[in-house]
């Protein structure tokens, strides 16, 4: 049988990284892309970041945000998490015809809104519409480039005993959007976590000793994790009831068979840090709008090499591998 | 108390480690391993999420029987589905993990006929597909009912409703299982290996407790009911090994919170009405007397089969596969050949890999150390 697109290829997981290795890194092939990190580092003037990222949400609008909030903050976001001071962003936008022209400004809103809180420039673009019935209203890609403020970030440099730690608690956009979506009940109760992280990341670099950086969007902080150790000499191992869940992402999960481990995030990061310098990075973020419910949630290990391992509540160990097929699609 | 509150409780029990430690003291005084088998996928997920099989082994070994759904639905029943989507007008709805199961030629699913341009739906209730149906007239509506007595009484409420509202669009591919039979079949096979019976909470609701009391009655079975939260099923394993210890199966209910002795009679009327028993073919199990249900003749109009001229399709298992086997509880997820190499949930093979409530994705997801 031919092989074709399917709706898993864009799940964040397994066949999305599958369509990235298999297809993209080759054709696209150069030495700045072959890491595959969430920005890309360049030669410029001085080593510049530079990443992209497109949207697709649906609903456009959700609890906590909307599309032009998710597609400021994502592009700052990853090239944060690449150690980048974040400059400049490209904004394309992909129209459907009859999108109302005031939505479209509510859009652009949003998105001068979230440059400016990012410290960011919007400083080129290009708009394109397509005929009804091609599109869903609103698709945004938007492109950034910032100047590299601490080099050597990645997984090369994690080491056994590092503390993993989150900026606050897991799933909650995902969750929001799926809620919204469906005009469930108790939908109203859950909001989306999108922020920009830049001020989170700057903190905890500024307090020093930490090896890697990710926001954990599609696929969650379980994908994320493992992508940390996956084919690697380490492993990790995490702590149940050590990772905040609030108590309404919890709730839907349960309502809708997820696992919030699994649901996307659009406003955490995901840091691992030396040992000793664990306790400052954590008080750093936590001192930080967005950042008080920080908290280690693992320990980098060598005794399971390349997988995440989890210590359930009641003292169960399971491991915990990365999403497979889409739990959720578009909702980012 | 409120009910979030409880089931708080029911998570994160205070006193488990007390409750494993009893366990695995009463079985150990049995002097062997005791083997006891969860039907229901809710179970499955539970057991596998909280770690529950390293915390109990070697002294007790919980097995997956036939109580997915997805699992259970032989590959005839999704030929069928894959035929209906090709036929021009007819929209097939259906549970979302069902769109991933191949029919008899493997990596032919409704997600990639979807893929390709058929007309299927996701939906979380059979009501949502009768309202696909009142939203457009034009297209047939097929609902792929699958599931267990807590599928079957939604599915009777929406054929009850799709035929007050005169709806000529809507039918059914009735695929629904009762447990009963499925469960003395089970008992009364040569390789059956369990020594007691954790019943499905979500069943029992619907039936009542006393629907499992033919489990020590007829076959000699402890059986207790359970819940879904990890203290629940705790509860139920250290009921079933003191019975075991005992020498007198009976049946408890651990789940009073949720499941009544006599069960949901609103939800039995309306499964009464519109279904009856009927003989029915269970993917691994082979057909089974009077395990599934049929839509009774004077709702005869709902049916696809009758509606679109289905011949039964026999169905053909992948080659390989053990699912049969999972199912019965005679072989472990990881000791099939596929597992994990040629069948993953990314790639299924099996319908056990496939369904989130697979006894082999559990395996795969939850992988226990």
């Amino acid at each position: 049988m031919q092989d074709i697109i399917t709706l898993d290829h864009g799940s964040g997981g397994l066949k999305t990284s599958q369509l990235i290795d298999e297809i993209l890194v080759p054709a696209f092939a150069n030495t700045a892309l072959a890491d595959l990190g969430d920005a890309a580092i360049v030669p410029g003037g001085g080593p510049l970041v530079f990443s992209t990222d497109s949207f697709v949400v649906t609903p456009w609008r959700f609890p906590g945000g909307d599309i032009g909030k998710l597609a400021v903050c994502g592009t700052v976001n990853d090239l944060c998490m690449a150690g980048g001071d974040p400059k400049y962003l490209s904004c394309a936008l992909i129209l459907e015809e009859g999108f109302p022209l005031d939505d479209l400004r509510a859009v652009a809103a949003s998105m001068a809104a979230a440059a400016r809180e990012a410290g960011v420039q919007i400083v080129t673009g290009d708009t394109k519409v397509v005929a009804r019935g091609q599109g869903d209203g609103v698709y945004i890609n938007t492109a950034g480039v910032g100047v590299l403020r601490t080099p050597g970030l990645g997984r090369a440099g994690l080491r056994e005993g590092d503390a993993v730690l989150i900026s606050g608690s897991a799933g909650c956009h995902g969750a929001a959007v799926l809620m919204a979506r469906g005009g469930l009940p108790g939908g109203a109760a859950l909001q989306s976590d999108c922020r920009c992280l830049r001020a989170l990341a700057a903190a905890a670099l500024d307090a020093g000793g930490v090896r890697i950086l990710r926001d954990p969007t599609r696929g969650g902080v379980a994908t994320t994790l493992n992508e940390f150790v996956e084919g690697g000499a380490l492993g990790i191992e995490l702590d149940e009831t050590a990772i905040p869940v609030d108590a309404p992402v919890a709730a839907a999960c349960d309502l809708l068979g997820l696992d919030p481990l699994y649901s996307a995030c659009e406003g955490r990061l995901l840091a691992v840090a030396a040992p000793e310098s664990a306790a400052a990075v954590l008080a750093a973020l936590r001192a930080l709008p967005g950042g008080e419910g920080a908290a280690r949630i693992g320990t980098v290990t060598a005794r399971r090499p390349g997988t995440v391992v989890l210590r359930t509540a009641l003292g169960g160990s399971r491991i915990l591998g990365k999403l497979t097929g889409a739990q959720l699609p578009r909702i980012c | 108390m409120p009910w979030e509150l409880s089931e708080a409780a029911f998570r994160a029990p205070a006193g488990a480690g007390r409750l494993i430690a009893a366990i695995r003291e009463t079985a150990r005084a049995l002097g062997r391993p005791v083997r006891l088998m969860e039907v229901c996928g809710t179970h499955t997920m539970a057991i596998a999420k909280a770690g529950l099989r390293s915390l109990l082994a070697p002294e007790v070994e919980l097995l997956s029987g036939p109580g997915c759904p997805v699992c259970v639905t032989p590959a005839g029943g999704i030929d069928a589905a894959l035929a209906l989507s090709a036929r021009p007008g007819v929209t097939v709805a259906s549970y979302g993990d069902l769109l991933r199961v191949p029919g008899s030629n493997p990596g032919d699913t409704l997600l990639r006929r979807r893929a390709l341009g058929a007309c299927v739906q996701t939906v979380y209730s059979p009501m949502d597909a009768v309202e696909l149906a009142a939203a457009d007239p034009a297209r047939q509506v097929v609902f792929l009912a699958v599931g267990f007595e807590t599928t079957a009484h939604g599915t009777a409420a929406a054929v009850l409703e799709a035929a007050e509202r005169g709806l000529a669009n809507f039918s059914l591919l009735c695929l629904l299982k009762r447990t009963e039979p499925v469960l003395r079949a089970l008992a009364a096979a040569p390789d059956f290996a369990a020594d007691g019976l954790l019943c499905p909470g979500h069943v029992a609701a619907i039936l009542g407790a006393e629907g499992f009391a033919f489990l020590p009655r007829d076959c000699g079975l402890p059986a207790v009911v359970a819940g879904f939260e990890a203290a629940d099923i705790l509860y139920a394993v250290y009921r079933l090994v003191c019975q075991l210890a005992a020498g007198r199966p009976a049946l408890e209910n651990e789940y009073t919170r949720v499941v009544p002795a006599q069960g949901n009679a609103a939800a039995l009327a309306a499964v009464g009405a519109v279904f009856a028993p009927a003989d029915s073919v269970w993917r691994g199990l082979g057909a089974i007397p009077q395990s599934g249900y049929a839509l009774r003749p004077e709702y005869a109009a709902f049916d696809a089969a009758v509606r679109f001229g289905l011949a039964p399709a026999p169905g053909a298992e992948p080659p390989g596969c053990r699912c049969g086997q999972v199912l019965r509880g005679v072989c472990r997820p990881a000791a099939c050949p596929l597992f994990g190499k040629a069948c993953t949930p990314a790639d299924p093979v099996g319908p056990c890999m496939v369904s989130g409530e697979g006894a082999c994705a559990a395996a795969y997801r939850y992988g226990e150390l």
